[in-house]
């Protein structure tokens, strides 16, 4: 699994940083900062699924 | 145009004449929502002049995203429509377009980022508790939980934030009540009881003793390496207490009067603390307080509709929320609820400034009341009053506290 984050479209709702904070960090103005580049480790799935499904803005998403 | 009958007076067909001012709106919108999604997805009325009312999840995410054809001069629907300095606006960052909407949003948002308001929750817990023993500590078994509790948390939380004194948040009502309710009306108040007089001496006692607190980032802040005015940092202050106010006290005491009507929630919540940042977003979700409002700046269509240059849209942000489209079984609240894209704090670039803030009160204020609170149930549905307009919460909320021991 990997996740692929669309900086374009995140305007700060903060929902996976709540969600997902081993997966998603925010910088000084709010926005996520994804912290994994690569393969999702198994134990941190469901928390990577919780935060594209909770993203507002649909600028999270899971590729398996 | 001029047939319409005039905002406030009763409407007899939602999707042709619908007025979000009148007592039956109040009484019943999630309804009207429901049914004018079925019925007329995106309605008009006449009323304020020609407004536009989508109630599709899509149509409202497409409307917020399209700056091009939507401006945010006025995010009040009114029979006027201002003349705004376009692309500022009255309120910047609420009011102002893109391009200059990003620079006075970038300001702001390093002060409301979540690990900037995070330090907020031990200071919002304790005025909480504050308050709660005050509300508990009689022999009262029935109390309003929307007077006596939810509508002093945001007040007190903001004047902390700001760096005045505490005490002083109730006199913020009264301030931003006189702006919302009577604009134009400020020639009858004693100049010593007007908000920007009561700013303008707090910003000067800054300047004076720089502190840790809001008010002094804003006087440390600079455009091209000249500081903000004087005028500039009050104007914000007040937005800030426009916005922060009766929006986050409404999400509070609808979110009581949820648990007042369904005790296995606020047991659920009391048993399974764990629930509670799910159960927030649920509450947001299904009791969204705030619609805004665009103004059409340019021929365009909503859903499929012509909309005119001029025309009012309702951005209706909680009748988004319950579109069937958008959410599993969306009239339903569901404590743990796992997909949840609501949209309580808006979509788009003007996403809520202060979600982080609003989020962390609500949070706190419900883990408190569910703490301290065994049990309890509306004391008398009938009592309880929603509020008309833009902004929905309930006013008067009296609930009889049933449990043994409350502490
Ligand atoms: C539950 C409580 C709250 C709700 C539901 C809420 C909702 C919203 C919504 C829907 C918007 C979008 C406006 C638009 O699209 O035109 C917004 C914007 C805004 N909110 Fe909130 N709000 C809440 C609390 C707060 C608080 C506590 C503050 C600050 C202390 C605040 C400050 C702002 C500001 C400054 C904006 C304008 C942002 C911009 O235009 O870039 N809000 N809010
Ligand atoms: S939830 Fe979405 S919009 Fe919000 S910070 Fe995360 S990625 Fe950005």
């Amino acid at each position: 699994m990997r996740i692929v984050f669309d900086r374009s479209a995140c305007v700060g709702h903060n929902r996976c940083y709540l969600l997902a904070p081993a997966l998603f960090d925010v910088d000084d103005e709010g926005y996520a900062v994804p912290l994994l580049d690569g393969d999702v480790p198994p134990d941190l799935e469901a928390a990577a699924r919780l935060a594209a499904d909770n993203c507002p803005e649909f600028a999270i998403t899971i590729e398996e | 145009m001029s047939s319409a009958p005039p905002s406030g007076s009763p409407v007899g067909d939602w999707s042709t004449d619908f007025d979000h001012t009148t007592e039956a709106w109040a009484q019943d919108a999630p309804g009207i929502w429901r049914d004018l999604r079925t019925a007329c997805p995106v309605a008009h009325s006449d009323r304020f002049g020609g407004t536009w009312l989508p109630t599709r999840h899509a149509d409202v995410a497409a409307i917020a995203h399209d700056t091009e054809h939507f401006t945010s001069r006025s995010v009040i629907v009114s029979d006027f429509r201002p003349e705004a300095p376009a692309p500022i606006g009255f309120a910047p960052p609420i009011t102002s377009d893109p391009p200059f909407h990003e620079f006075a949003r970038r300001l702001l948002l390093p002060a409301f980022s979540p690990k900037a308001i995070a330090p907020l929750e031990g200071p919002t817990r304790e005025f909480c508790g504050s308050l709660l023993d005050d509300v508990l500590s009689g022999d009262r078994d029935v109390v309003d939980a929307a007077t006596e509790y939810a509508q002093h948390i945001p007040v007190r939380v903001i004047a902390h934030l700001l760096g005045v004194p505490e005490s002083d948040g109730d006199r913020f009502r009264t301030f931003i009540h006189r702006i919302l309710e009577r604009p134009g009306q400020v020639a009858t108040v004693d100049p010593e009881d007007l908000l920007t007089t009561y700013l303008l001496r707090a910003v000067e006692a800054h300047r004076v003793e720089p502190r840790d607190d809001l008010i002094s980032y804003l006087l440390d802040l600079e455009i091209d390496g000249v500081p903000l005015s004087d005028e500039h940092v009050i104007g914000t202050i007040a937005l800030l207490l426009i916005a922060g106010i009766d929006t986050t006290w409404s999400a509070i005491g609808a979110s009581i009067w949820h648990l007042a009507e369904h005790p296995e929630d606020h047991r659920r919540l009391r048993e399974e603390p764990a629930l509670m940042p799910f159960a927030v977003e649920e509450f947001l979700r299904l009791y969204a307080p705030v619609t805004m409002a665009r103004i059409v700046s340019a021929d365009t269509e909503i859903g499929g509709c012509p909309a005119s240059e001029g025309d009012w849209v309702l951005l209706s942000f909680p009748a988004a929320n319950r579109d069937p489209e958008a959410f599993d079984d969306p009239e339903t609240f569901v404590v743990d609820r796992q997909r949840n894209r609501h949209a309580a704090f808006g979509l788009g670039i003007h996403r809520c400034l202060g979600s982080n803030l609003a989020r962390l009160e609500l949070r706190v204020a419900i883990e408190e009341w569910v703490r301290r609170v065994p049990a309890f149930e509306l004391a008398d549905p009938a009592a309880v009053r929603w509020s008309t307009g833009q902004v929905r919460g309930p006013r008067s909320l009296p609930v009889r506290l049933t449990g043994e021991g409350a502490a």
